[in-house]
C-alpha cells in the first residue's frame, strides 16, 4: 500500500498505461512539459516524449477528432480536456462520431478513446470551470462513463478505461484532485471492475448514492445520521455509464429509502434516471419516493454563491428526513 | 511550384466564378490562385512545369481506364438516381459533373493510402473497389456503413460535415508514428509510405473542424492531402458565400501548398494529387487540392436545383463536360476508337443491371445486430433491453400461434 493524492493516482495509472501499452498516447492543452493545468501528467512527457504526450493546438474538437483517427490507425488515445465546461467545442466530435463508429461500421470499427475530464465545483473558480455535464453524454449510447472517488480507484480506474475498447469518458473529481489514499500498486482487488458500484458503508434505514466528489459527503452525512441513531447505506456508483443497477437495487429492497446525491442539475440528471429504474425494479420495497439532491435549474451559479448550489452534508440529511417521514 | 493562369474568361459563362474572381483580385490585392489545367474543354493537352512530368507517365491504358471509370461511375449514377425514383433507395447523392475529380483522385492514391470521404464520393469508391452495390445500403436504409474499410482503406461515407477531416488527420499522425516504430524495427524501410486523403466540398469549408484539421495537420506535418471539390452549391448557398477569395488560397495562411485545380480535367486532377501524396509521403506535410468542378445534378434526389440557380448555368459546365474532353482527346490522338467506347457503354450497362439486381436483394438487417454493434464489450443495460426486445417480440410469435391453432380448430 502506498499513500498518495488522487492527481497523482492518476498520473501513476497513466504512466503504467503507458508502460504497458506501447500504443497508447496522451492529448492535450498544456499536458507536457507543464503536466497539465491540474499537475495530473506531471513529468511524462520527460519520460515517454512528445510523441506519446503531446501538446495539442487549443481545439477540442481537433483533439477529439484526430484521437479517433489515431485510434483507427490502431492507437488509443487518452484525450485530456483541460476543464468541464470546455468540452462542448468537442461534443459533436464525441456524439456524433466517437460514439457512433463502431455501431455504424457494423462493428468492423473500433476507437478506444479515453476522454479524461476534470469536472465539478467547489474549488472558488470562474464560469465554466466548475460543471458537471456527465447526463448529456450517459445519454448517449456508444459512450462509457466512470468516475473515481478515491486514488486507488483512480489508478486502477484509468488503466482499465486505456484498455477498455469501447470509448470512455473519465470524470475526475477536480476538487478531490489532492484527497490522499491508500493505493494498491499490486493489485486492482475489489476495482477490479470499473463498472461495478461499491458498498461504502452498510445500513437499514436509507440509501445514499452519490459519485465523484459527492462520494466523501455522502459518507459524512451517514456518520452525522449516524449520530442521530439512523443507519444508512453509502454506495459510490463508479460507473455512469453502464450503472450498477443490481447494487442499487439489492440495497433498496434491504433499507427501503433511496437518496441519489449529485452536483449535477436535478433536472434531467442521473439522480432522475436511477429513480425511475429502482421505481420499476423495488417498488414494492419502496417506503417514500426516491430522493434526488442536485444542483438548481440554472447555470452554475459565481464562486462566491456556490456553497449554496452544491449538495452538502445538510442538504443530504434534509432529504433523508424526509424519506423518513413518509 | 508552376500552374498554368487560365484566363478569365475560361469560366465565363458562370456568374458566380466572376464574382469571386473579381472578388478575390479586390480582397487579396493581386489576382486569383492560377488554376492548374492540363486537358481543356476542346480535349487539347496543355503544358506546365511541374505536372506535365507527371501527366506524361500515363499511358494510353490508363487514359483509357480514367474514361471508363468515369463513365462507370456516371452510369451508377444514373442507376442509383433511377433506382430513388423507383423507391428502392430512400435518397441519392448524385455526383454526376464531378467524375474527374474523384476518379483522377482517386487512381493517384495507392493501396497503402486511407481515404476518408464525405458522402458524395462514389467514384473515389469505385478507385478504392469498393463493391458498389455495398455503397447503396446505406442510401436503402440497411446500414450505415455497407462496408468493412479495413478491406479497402476507404472510410465510411461521414454525413456529418468536415468531422471526417480531422479523423484524417489523426489517422495521419498515426502513419508517422507507424513510421517511427517500423524505422526502430526495420532501418531498410520496407513498408511503402502512405498518406492520408480527407475529401470535404465548399460547403464543408465553413465548418471549424476544417480549420483544426489544418491547424493539427500543420503544426505536425502530418502526411495528409486536403481535397476540396468546390461545385460550387452547399444544397442552394452559392461558393460566394462561403468564402471571397479561392479555397485553395486558405493553405497559405496555414503554412503549406495550396493548389487550385482545374476539376473537370482528370489528367489535371490526377497529376496534382500524385504530386501532393508524394509530397506528404516524404514527410513535407499537407497540402490542400481545391478542385474547381460542378454539381451539374442536384443535392439530393430531395433537392430542387431550380429554386437557386439558373439552368444556364449548368448549360455553361456541361460544355466542360470532363467525359467529353477525354473523349475528344482520346480520338484525337487515336487512343481509343469505336469499339472502345461501345465496350465502356456495355459494361456500364453491366454495372448498372448488377446494382439493380443486389439492391433490391440488399439484406435487411436484424436489430439485434444493433443490439451487438453499440458496444465492443459486453454492456449490461444493452443486455437487459435485448433481453425484453426477445421476450416482447416472443409474445408476438405466441400470439400468432395460437391465433393460427385457433383458426385451424374453428375448421
Amino acid at each position: 500500500m502506498t499513500t498518495m493524492t488522487i492527481a497523482k493516482a492518476i498520473n501513476e495509472g497513466l504512466r503504467a498505461a503507458l508502460t504497458n501499452n506501447p500504443k497508447s498516447l496522451l492529448m492535450g492543452e498544456d499536458i507536457g512539459p507543464l503536466g497539465g493545468v491540474y499537475r495530473v501528467t506531471d513529468g511524462l512527457i520527460a519520460e515517454f516524449g512528445p510523441e506519446r504526450v503531446v501538446d495539442t493546438p487549443l481545439a477540442e474538437s481537433g483533439i477529439i477528432g484526430t484521437a479517433i483517427g489515431l485510434a483507427l490507425r490502431g492507437y488509443s488515445p487518452v484525450c485530456e480536456i483541460q476543464f468541464d465546461g470546455f468540452v462542448f467545442p468537442g461534443f459533436n466530435q464525441i456524439t456524433t462520431q466517437l460514439a457512433k463508429m463502431h455501431a455504424r461500421s457494423n462493428g468492423n470499427l473500433t476507437v478506444p478513446v479515453v476522454i479524461r475530464i476534470p469536472y465539478g465545483g467547489g474549488i472558488g473558480s470562474v464560469e465554466h470551470h466548475s460543471e458537471s455535464p456527465e447526463a448529456l453524454f450517459a445519454h448517449t449510447a456508444g459512450l462509457r462513463i466512470i468516475t473515481p472517488s478515491n486514488p486507488h480507484d483512480a489508478y486502477w480506474m484509468i488503466q482499465q478505461a486505456v484498455e477498455c475498447q469501447d470509448p470512455i469518458i473519465v470524470f475526475e473529481p477536480k476538487r478531490r484532485y489532492w484527497l490522499k489514499g491508500d493505493v494498491d500498486i499490486e493489485a486492482p482487488g475489489n476495482a477490479e471492475d470499473p463498472f461495478k458500484a461499491h458498498v461504502l458503508r452498510e445500513g437499514t434505514d436509507a440509501t445514499v448514492v452519490a459519485y465523484g466528489p459527492l462520494v466523501p459527503v455522502a459518507l459524512a452525512a451517514a456518520n452525522a445520521a449516524a449520530e442521530d441513531g439512523r443507519s444508512v447505506e453509502v454506495i459510490d456508483l463508479r460507473s455512469i455509464s453502464p450503472i450498477d443497477f443490481d447494487t442499487v437495487t439489492q440495497s433498496v429492497r434491504k433499507t427501503g429509502r433511496l437518496i441519489v446525491a449529485h452536483e449535477a442539475p436535478t433536472f434531467g440528471g442521473i439522480g432522475g434516471e436511477i429513480a425511475a429504474r429502482i421505481s420499476e425494479r423495488a417498488f414494492l420495497s419502496l417506503e417514500a419516493p426516491v430522493i434526488r439532491v442536485g444542483g438548481f435549474h440554472m447555470p452554475y451559479p459565481v464562486a462566491k454563491v456556490e456553497e449554496d448550489y452544491l449538495p452538502d452534508i445538510d442538504r443530504i440529511l434534509e432529504a433523508l428526513d424526509r424519506a423518513l417521514a413518509y | 511550384m508552376g500552374a498554368t493562369h487560365l484566363p478569365a474568361t475560361e469560366f465565363d459563362g458562370t456568374g458566380v466564378d466572376d464574382q469571386l474572381e473579381a472578388e478575390a483580385e479586390a480582397v487579396l490585392g493581386e489576382p486569383a490562385a492560377p488554376m492548374v489545367q492540363l486537358l481543356g474543354p476542346d480535349g487539347t493537352l496543355g503544358e506546365d512545369s511541374v505536372f506535365s512530368e507527371y501527366a506524361n507517365r500515363l499511358d494510353a491504358e490508363k487514359l483509357r481506364g480514367f474514361y471508363a471509370d468515369m463513365a462507370a461511375i456516371r452510369r451508377f449514377d444514373q442507376e442509383a438516381t433511377a433506382l430513388q425514383r423507383q423507391g428502392q433507395l430512400a435518397l441519392w447523392v448524385p455526383l454526376t459533373g464531378q467524375e474527374a475529380a474523384q476518379i483522377g483522385s482517386g487512381r493517384a492514391s495507392q493501396p497503402q493510402d486511407y481515404i476518408f470521404p464525405t458522402y458524395r464520393e462514389h467514384g473515389v469508391a469505385l478507385t478504392r473497389n469498393v463493391d458498389l452495390a455495398e455503397l447503396l445500403r446505406q442510401f436503402r436504409g440497411v446500414s450505415n456503413g455497407g462496408w468493412n474499410p479495413k478491406d479497402t482503406n476507404f472510410h465510411l461515407y461521414t454525413l456529418v460535415l468536415a468531422a471526417q477531416t480531422l479523423h484524417a488527420v489523426g489517422y495521419a499522425m498515426g502513419i508517422q508514428r507507424d513510421q517511427q516504430l517500423a524505422a526502430a524495427s526495420d532501418p531498410a524501410g520496407t513498408e511503402p509510405p502512405a498518406a492520408v486523403i480527407a475529401y470535404y466540398g465548399d460547403g464543408a469549408s465553413s465548418e471549424g473542424d476544417v480549420h483544426e484539421s489544418m491547424v493539427f495537420a500543420s503544426s505536425y506535418k502530418a502526411p495528409v492531402v486536403f481535397f476540396c471539390q468546390n461545385n460550387h452549391w452547399a444544397i442552394s448557398v452559392p461558393s460566394t458565400v462561403q468564402t471571397r477569395i479561392p479555397l485553395s488560397n486558405r493553405a497559405k495562411g496555414y503554412g503549406f501548398p495550396g493548389i487550385r485545380v482545374d476539376g473537370n480535367d482528370v489528367i489535371a486532377v490526377h497529376a496534382v494529387t500524385e504530386w501532393a501524396l508524394d509530397h506528404a509521403r516524404q514527410g513535407n506535410g499537407p497540402v490542400l487540392i481545391e478542385a474547381f468542378t460542378y454539381r451539374v445534378g442536384a443535392h439530393t434526389t430531395a433537392d430542387d436545383p431550380t429554386k437557386y440557380r439558373k439552368s444556364a448555368e449548368e448549360d455553361a459546365w456541361r460544355a466542360k463536360d470532363p467525359l467529353a474532353r477525354l473523349e475528344k482527346y482520346l480520338r484525337a490522338k487515336g487512343l481509343a476508337d469505336d469499339a472502345f467506347f461501345a465496350k465502356v457503354k456495355a459494361d456500364g450497362d453491366e454495372l448498372a443491371a448488377y446494382v439493380r439486381r443486389t439492391t433490391h436483394d440488399l439484406e435487411t438487417p436484424d436489430i439485434r445486430s444493433a443490439f451487438a454493434n453499440t458496444y465492443v464489450e459486453p454492456h449490461p443495460l444493452v443486455a437487459e433491453e435485448l433481453a425484453w426486445f426477445e421476450q416482447y417480440s416472443a409474445g408476438f410469435e405466441d400470439a400468432a400461434g395460437s391465433e393460427a391453432a385457433a383458426g385451424e380448430a374453428a375448421n
